[in-house]
This record gives C-alpha cells, sequence and structure tokens, in this order.
C-alpha cells in the first residue's frame, strides 16, 4: 500500500500547530452579541418569582430570557442517532432548577462586561427543595428529581422517575446462583469510579447569526454537526431546513462535545434578536455546568474453578447521570457490552444495575463510556483472583481471555472476527520485563517498585445504528474533494479518511482536499464518537472512491471509446491494456464539465456496520511508593495495542499516549469533590488536577495489528480503547507494591497510606 | 485608557480598561493565536513574551505592558514554523489549541537553556498542559528540535 499504513503528517498540523484563527472563536462575526448564563446556586430549587426589569434597561442589554420565553418542548441534548435512547428530560429554561449551575436567565448584551453587570442585576428568589446528592440514596429518595410529568423516552429505558431511577439494565445467560456454587472459588469486591472532567483545552463555545436567506448559522466546536441541528430543530420549534451548523477546527472533545452544551443558547438570542451572538464557556463554567463521567459503584463477583477457568462473571452497577439523562442507559449498559465478552470460558454471566438522577451536574459521554468504568472494576477482581488462586495474572488472562475465532456467552454465537491480544500480553510482558520485575522490588528502606497489568476491550462504532456517508467528487482540475460529515478532533480523521480515499484512488494525498463537517454541505453523518471515525466513516469514504474510480474507468474507456474491460487507471492516467490509448486524468476532468451532455463524476456511498468489532490493548504499570508517604510515582507505562491495520502509525501512537495519560489522571489525579450543598468544589485546574509532564513517568507503545475482515483496510477503531488499563493496572501495582487494594478512584497518596496503616479498602 | 506598546515588531497604541487582561486586549486587537484556557493560570494556552520573557498575557493587566515589547507567535512565525514542522511530523500536534502558547515557551526556553537535559525540559515547561497528546510526543519533538538526546 502507498498511503495507508504511512506516517503521513496531519493536512490541517501546520494551521493549528501555528495558531492561526481556525476554531470557534476566531471566526465569529466581530459585532457579535455576548452571551451569558445566569445561574442557580441552589442543587434543587423552583424559582418562585423572577425579576430582569432592572437589567433589561441597562444600556447595551439586547436580551434577556427567562422560562416564561422559551419553548416547551422536551429534549435531550444526547449526541445519538434519532431515535434517542437518551430521556428528553429538558427545557432550554425551566422554572425549576436541578444543580448548582442549572439555566436561570439567558442575557445577550453588546460586550461581556454588560452582560454580567446585567446578570447581576437580575432578582430571583428561589423556593428550596431537599437535594438528592449521594447517588447511592437517590432510589427511593423522598424528593424526586424530575417530578414533571412530560418527560419522554424514545424506548423502555426502564425509566422509574418517581424512584430517581432513569434507566435499569439487565443482560444474564445461564443461571448465575447455580453456577457459582459449582465454583471452587468465589471473589467479591465493590469499585468506586469518580465523575471525571473531560477538560479539553478548548472550552464550550458556538456562535450563530442569520444568512442572507434568514437561516440560523451556528458555528459550533462540536463532536455532532448533524445531531446539533436535529436537536436545535426540536428544542427551537423550527424546521431543521431552516438551520445550518458548521464545524470548524476543533479544541478537544473526548466525548464533552458529544453533547451540545451551548449552541441552543446563542442560537435561541439570534433567532429573538436577528443578531449574530456567541457564548463562550469559561473554564468554571465547562467544569461545573456541562457533562462529566458517569461516576459508578460497581460490584463485581467472579467464580472460577480450582484450574483457574473463570465460570461466572457477575457485575451489579450503580450509575449517576446527575440531573438530567444524556446518555445514561447507553453508558451503563456498555459496562456490561465491554466486559462480559472478554472472558469465555464461562458459565454464566449477568450485568445488571439502575442508572439514577441526583442533583448534580449531568453526566455525559467520555472517552471510553462505560468500558474505562468497568474495565477497573472487572480487571482489578481479575487480579484479585489471580491472586487468591496464586496465579501469574497474566497467565490467568492467557487461559481465560476470548480469541480470534471464538464465541462467548453474550456474543450469542457470533464469533470474534479479529484478535492479537494473547500476542499484545506477551509483547507487554517483554516491554515492562514482567519476568525480572513482577511483582515487586524493593528500592531501599521506604520505597518499593512494583508492576500490575490489566486488559480492555471497547468496539468501533455502534453496530446496526450509526450509519455515515461519504462523496468524493473528480474537480475540473482533476483534483478531489473528498465530503465527510464527521469531525476531526484533533485526531487526525480527516487525515486517516483522505489517505483511504487516496490509496483507493491510487493517488497522492496532496490531491484531496477535504472538506468536513458543514450540514449544508457534508453528506450524513452521526458525528465522531463511539469509536466511529475510523471504522463506519473509514468504510463509507473506501466505497466512495471505489465508486469513483469505477466511474473514472468508465468514463475514460467512453473517451476512449472502448469497453471499462479494456482500460486501467493508475492515479495519473487511464490507459488501454492492449494498446497506445490513454488519456490523462486532469484531461478527463475538464473533458466531463465543458460541452454539453457531461457529468461531473461524484462517488458515494453510505455504510454502516452489522458489528462494531472491539480493539484491545493490554496494559502494564510500574509504580514506586515512598512507603513514609504513600506517594506514588508512575515509572513506566507500556501499552500494546490491537487495532487492526495501523492506518497512520505516527497519528496512531499519540492516540494511544494521549489516551493512556488520561487514564492516568483518572486513576492517580483527577478527584471531584462537591460541597454539601451539591456545589462542585473542583471546579478549576488548580483543584482538579490534571496531569503534567511531571506526572506521567515513561509512556511506551507498541502494536501488534490484526486484520479486521469487515474494516477499511483491516482498521478498527484505536480513540476509546487506550483509556481503559491504567486504573485498574496502577490500582494492581499499588497493590502488589505495599498491599493495599484502592478500591475508589483516584488512588491518592492518602488513601495508600491510610491503608497501610490500617490495611483496610478504600 | 491608552497605551502604547510594540506588538510583534510594530509600535501599536491600545485603547484598554483598567482592569483588562492583556490576552483579552491581544484578541481585541486581532491577534488570534493567544488563547485562555483555565483563568487561574495553570494552563499556558495564553504564553507570550514581553520584552521575551514568556509571561501568562490573561493575567498580566494591559496597563502593565504599556511601553513594553510583545511577542506572540505572529511575530516569530519563522522559528515556529521550524518548530511546528518537527512536531507536525512527529504526529504530536492533535487539537492544536495549546500549541501557541507550547511553541512560545518552547521557544523561549530555546534562548534561555543550553543543551538542557530532559528534567531539565520538562520541569521549563511543567506549566504548559495538552490534554490531547500525552505529551511523549511533543518531548520527542522538543529534543529533535534542540538536538539533544
Amino acid at each position: 500500500m502507498k498511503t495507508v499504513g504511512k506516517g503521513i503528517s496531519k493536512i490541517d498540523g501546520m494551521s493549528i500547530a501555528t495558531g492561526k484563527p481556525v476554531y470557534t472563536e476566531d471566526l465569529a462575526m466581530a459585532n457579535s452579541l455576548v452571551v451569558k448564563l445566569l445561574r442557580s446556586p441552589h442543587a434543587f430549587a423552583k424559582i418562585n418569582s423572577i425579576d430582569t426589569t432592572i437589567a433589561e434597561k441597562l444600556e447595551g442589554v439586547e436580551c434577556i430570557l427567562t422560562y416564561k420565553d422559551v419553548p416547551k418542548q422536551r429534549f435531550s441534548l444526547a449526541g445519538q442517532s434519532y431515535p434517542e435512547p437518551s430521556p428528553y428530560d429538558r427545557l432550554i429554561l425551566e422554572e425549576v432548577v436541578r444543580y448548582v449551575g442549572d439555566e436561570v436567565a439567558i442575557i445577550a448584551a453588546i460586550d461581556e462586561k454588560t452582560a454580567l453587570k446585567a446578570m447581576s442585576l437580575i432578582k430571583v428568589k428561589y423556593e428550596l427543595f431537599d437535594p438528592v446528592l449521594d447517588f447511592e440514596k437517590a432510589i427511593g429518595h423522598a424528593s424526586i428529581v424530575h417530578a414533571e410529568n412530560d418527560v419522554h423516552c424514545n424506548f423502555d429505558i426502564g425509566m422509574k422517575k418517581e424512584l430517581n431511577i432513569v434507566s435499569s439494565h439487565k443482560v444474564e445467560v445461564g443461571n448465575i446462583d447455580e453456577e457459582i456454587k459449582k465454583c471452587d472459588i468465589v471473589v467479591e469486591e465493590t469499585y468506586y469510579t469518580q465523575a471525571n472532567a473531560h477538560a479539553m483545552m478548548e472550552t464550550y463555545r458556538a456562535s450563530s447569526y442569520l444568512d442572507h436567506t434568514g437561516r440560523l448559522v451556528i458555528v459550533s466546536s462540536t463532536q455532532i454537526p448533524f445531531h446539533v441541528r436535529r436537536q436545535l430543530a426540536k428544542a427551537l420549534q423550527i424546521p431543521a431546513s431552516k438551520i445550518r451548523v458548521i464545524k470548524p477546527r476543533i479544541g478537544g472533545g473526548f466525548g464533552g462535545k458529544q453533547t451540545s452544551a451551548v449552541e441552543i443558547f446563542t442560537a435561541i438570542v439570534t433567532l429573538k434578536t436577528g443578531k449574530p451572538a456567541i457564548i463562550i464557556y469559561d473554564r468554571k463554567e465547562t467544569f461545573s455546568c456541562t457533562t462529566s463521567r458517569h461516576a459508578m459503584r460497581l460490584s463485581v463477583r467472579l467464580g472460577a474453578d480450582s484450574n483457574g477457568y473463570i465460570r461466572v462473571v457477575d457485575i451489579q452497577g450503580l450509575s449517576d447521570t446527575g440531573a438530567y439523562g444524556e446518555h445514561a442507559s447507553t453508558v451503563f449498559s456498555v459496562v456490561g457490552d465491554k466486559t462480559l465478552p472478554l472472558y469465555n470460558k464461562t458459565t454464566a454471566v449477568r450485568f445488571t444495575g439502575n442508572v439514577v438522577y441526583t442533583n448534580k451536574m449531568p453526566a455525559g459521554a467520555f472517552r471510553g463510556y462505560g468500558a474505562t468504568q468497568g474495565a477497573y472494576a472487572l480487571e482489578s477482581t481479575i487480579n484479585l483472583l489471580a491472586e487468591k488462586l496464586a496465579m501469574d495474572p497474566t497467565e490467568i488472562r492467557l487461559m481465560n481471555l476470548i480469541k480470534e475465532g471464538e464465541t462467548c456467552l453474550t456474543y450469542n454465537g457470533k464469533l470474534l472476527g479479529s484478535s492479537t491480544l494473547h500476542k499484545c500480553i506477551e509483547k507487554g510482558k517483554e516491554l515492562i520485563g514482567w519476568k525480572e520485575r513482577y511483582p515487586v522490588q524493593q528500592i531501599d528502606k521506604n520505597r518499593v517498585r512494583a508492576i500490575g497489568m490489566a486488559v480492555t476491550m471497547q468496539g468501533s462504532g455502534i453496530a446496526g445504528i450509526d450509519t455515515a456517508s461519504a462523496e468524493i467528487r473528480l474537480n475540473d482540475d482533476g483534483n478531489f474533494t473528498l465530503l465527510i460529515g464527521s469531525t476531526d478532533m484533533g485526531t487526525g480523521s480527516d487525515t486517516i479518511l483522505a489517505q483511504m480515499a487516496a490509496e483507493i484512488l491510487e493517488i497522492p494525498i496532496e490531491n484531496i482536499i477535504v472538506n468536513a463537517a458543514d450540514t449544508d454541505i457534508s453528506p450524513y453523518d452521526p458525528g465522531s464518537y463511539a469509536s466511529s471515525t475510523t471504522y463506519v466513516t473509514g468504510m463509507a469514504v473506501v466505497q466512495a472512491a471505489q465508486d469513483l474510480k469505477r466511474q473514472i474507468i468508465e468514463s475514460g474507456a467512453k473517451f476512449l471509446e472502448v469497453s471499462s474491460e479494456e482500460v486501467e487507471f493508475d492515479g495519473e492516467t487511464i490507459s488501454m491494456i492492449k494498446g497506445e490509448g490513454s488519456v490523462r486524468l486532469e484531461k478527463l476532468a475538464e473533458f466531463l464539465v465543458l460541452g454539453t451532455g457531461k457529468r461531473q463524476l461524484v462517488g458515494n456511498a453510505t455504510y454502516g456496520s452489522p458489528v462494531s468489532p472491539p480493539p484491545f490493548i493490554a496494559g502494564f504499570a510500574e509504580v514506586e511508593i515512598d512507603k513514609e508517604t504513600g506517594k506514588i510515582d508512575l515509572i513506566d507505562y507500556v501499552a500494546v495495542v490491537d487495532c487492526g491495520t495501523v492506518i497512520n502509525p505516527k497519528l496512531a501512537r499519540i492516540q494511544v499516549e494521549g489516551g493512556i495519560v488520561q487514564g492516568i489522571g483518572m486513576a492517580l489525579y483527577e478527584d471531584v469533590k462537591f460541597g454539601d450543598k451539591g456545589k462542585l468544589l473542583t471546579n478549576t485546574f488548580m483543584q482538579y488536577k490534571i496531569p503534567c509532564r511531571k506526572d506521567i513517568g515513561n509512556v511506551q507503545v507498541a502494536f501488534e495489528e490484526s486484520f479486521e475482515k469487515t474494516g477499511p483496510f483491516g482498521a478498527k477503531s484505536i480513540g476509546e480503547v487506550v483509556i481503559n488499563t491504567p486504573a485498574p493496572a496502577i490500582a494492581h501495582a499499588v497493590y502488589n507494591a505495599v498491599g493495599v487494594r484502592v478500591t475508589s478512584l483516584p488512588i491518592t497518596p492518602e488513601k495508600v497510606f491510610m491503608g497501610m496503616q490500617n490495611k483496610i479498602n478504600f | 485608557m491608552q497605551i502604547e506598546v510594540i506588538v510583534n515588531l510594530k509600535k501599536i497604541k491600545m485603547e484598554v480598561d483598567a482592569n483588562e487582561f492583556l490576552a483579552d486586549t491581544l484578541r481585541k486587537y486581532g491577534i488570534l493565536s493567544v488563547r485562555k484556557g483555565c483563568d487561574t493560570t495553570c494552563c499556558g494556552l495564553c504564553t507570550v513574551w514581553i520584552d521575551d520573557k514568556p509571561t501568562l498575557s490573561c493575567t498580566t493587566l494591559s496597563f502593565r505592558a504599556n511601553g513594553r515589547k510583545i511577542t506572540t507567535i505572529e511575530g516569530v512565525h519563522k522559528e515556529a514554523d521550524e518548530f511546528a514542522q518537527i512536531l507536525v511530523a512527529e504526529g504530536a500536534e492533535q487539537c492544536g489549541f495549546c500549541s501557541p502558547g507550547f511553541i512560545m515557551t518552547v521557544l523561549a526556553m530555546k534562548n534561555e537553556l543550553t543543551n538542557p537535559t530532559e528534567e531539565t525540559i520538562v520541569h521549563y515547561l511543567t506549566g504548559n498542559l495538552c490534554r490531547c497528546t500525552g505529551y511523549m510526543g511533543q518531548l520527542r519533538a522538543i529534543k529533535t528540535y534542540l538536538g539533544v538526546q
């Protein structure tokens, strides 16, 4: 292959690296109204009165909206294909506020200072309710977070809102109780994961204006332009045809920008005033008033026989979705979907539990999407089981993990198409020095070093639901335009998709212009989430390129007055296989758009996959712990990845490194704390510590390629799977170092130190 | 109030409020590479040079820049491009939102330190956060750029 598999630089790399004005804020109209939001100081309250009269008189204030001024149609901000499985439980503004930071009024003024001044002049009187803050006490709490009767679910997701249950879920194959009795050993443990912040560097922002035909144009830093258009149409009660969503460059997303946090507020201001508007969340708003990862409690019970074969996997979960149910049921189901198939020598498996509403900031999509939480709980318990069986944790995995060509209880007879996970484990052992260094080494009197490991799987796109389209146009000059609706969040997906098109068309990647994404221009794509872009949009691009190539050959043959079978196309020239006749692509392109009876060539394809082939990763951590303080230093992290064919090794490597470091943050540093009245306390980078350069030790990355028959050039996904192993692997290493099993994230020195004193779990 | 500053070697008169920060002023005057990421001096996105020293412009009151020399990435595009080429070749820019502040710090480090060790490089850049890349690729690019092991 000429282009696929090569470490090509990103096509927008130089622009974004050198600070060119390519992001949402840079592109906003100079005279845009500045939109600010007055937010609730209370976790749960009803607005008894709201007085905006003084604020409205302030010079420069253009519009102030309260719950009285907005449509009453409930919607969901979850970036999912219609009909969304997330409940329609939101209004643009509501009389009831459900978390500290919930929106109370929208203020638009000529500048920020005026908007903030006006905000301070709005008088609100609240009737306070008893908030539901502890998610373990949400079910059956005296307060009901969503007592209104117009909440709507497109499917039965098990909502019992009078009990604060958004969704219930159960997967069970085999008889757990019977099979567990047959096991020689049973281990059980409960884990807690935190409501991590995405902490992308570009906070949430959108701008809007009316175009020359009066249509509403939204420029937004979003992963889901088409879903934004649909949500706006519903929330604002205007036809989707009156809305255009443009996605410029995005300053990071990680799933956060799969939920439409901000677009509705500028859009309604532009509709009400006719003027352009911009909203930019500051860091505190981004931390407190958007979405987080779903915090969960996961209890895992494993049963095994004395040979080390795992027979029963039983996971009981509780997930905290906060005040609104974005992605509540789907994130939760992914906990089971990405854990139960991993160990397939089982006779019974179960995943069951509830997602609950609380009066805290909403949770939503976040890289890993439930698999991360599940991997921490399951893999930690596998390590516990290995210890109880006195087995090497890598050996118990090699015995029990699903292999290529095998099935598992929850796959219902479907065979796993591709996996090199066993090789990933072997390679990882080599790179970390497992034989020499496992489990622990004493460095000096106070310091020990130890190793731990974990494995995980994810998916590639959402099987049977998310479907992407792609178009490739042969331009009049012989170059190509690739039109896609997916979102490059910085991952390099635009580049990778261009590589695929270039490979099929046998042209240099420089000959392709990539246009993404603009809902007026791009073909439909659900957006970039669920690790789908390389796999799902990639297949659409491959097939569109094949379609165009076929048309080029046909048109070339027609030009040469022979049949298609008699010519070949090498990316530059269409030539007769036998004979002298040929036509250069530029000439053909020109010919196709000049004169009468012509047709410009466009390749098209739409692709949705019936399967979601899992990428795999094996992660190995080495930590050093100071026994006097509990201080943990991560020395080394080894990640070996099976993402099928690596389309661009350079960009894939950075994806792995970035995901691992985000996982390290979750494992060791990112602590989420709420005050006793429900206010998020960790709302700046001073309190919420994401890893800096000194925190991460050395990260080593290797690939063990497999070939996924259903994927483009054999590729699977990579974006999410990479975040899942650090938490369980580091927890394992910490246990091997000092014998403390930390079961709630993050693994802080305090927990380790206190654990060493008391030898109890945290 | 009016201040007079030299921005990227050009003398400019700027109208600023007493409580206005330099990052906002520079953006107002069209220098769009300057970005804010945190409001608490934690992330380094807003780094520009004042009199050749890397400075967080999100917490520098604009009037304090009066009479001083301000350099942004637009003013050192040749050097910035040279390093960016290496960074991009390494695949170590992802979303790119932190890049201008990061690159300004890297270029300042090059001017300030001679043959730095890996530890010194990491220490110098600790205030520049990046949520995408995991820092390893950036470090590889810096070492290539500086020609150090």
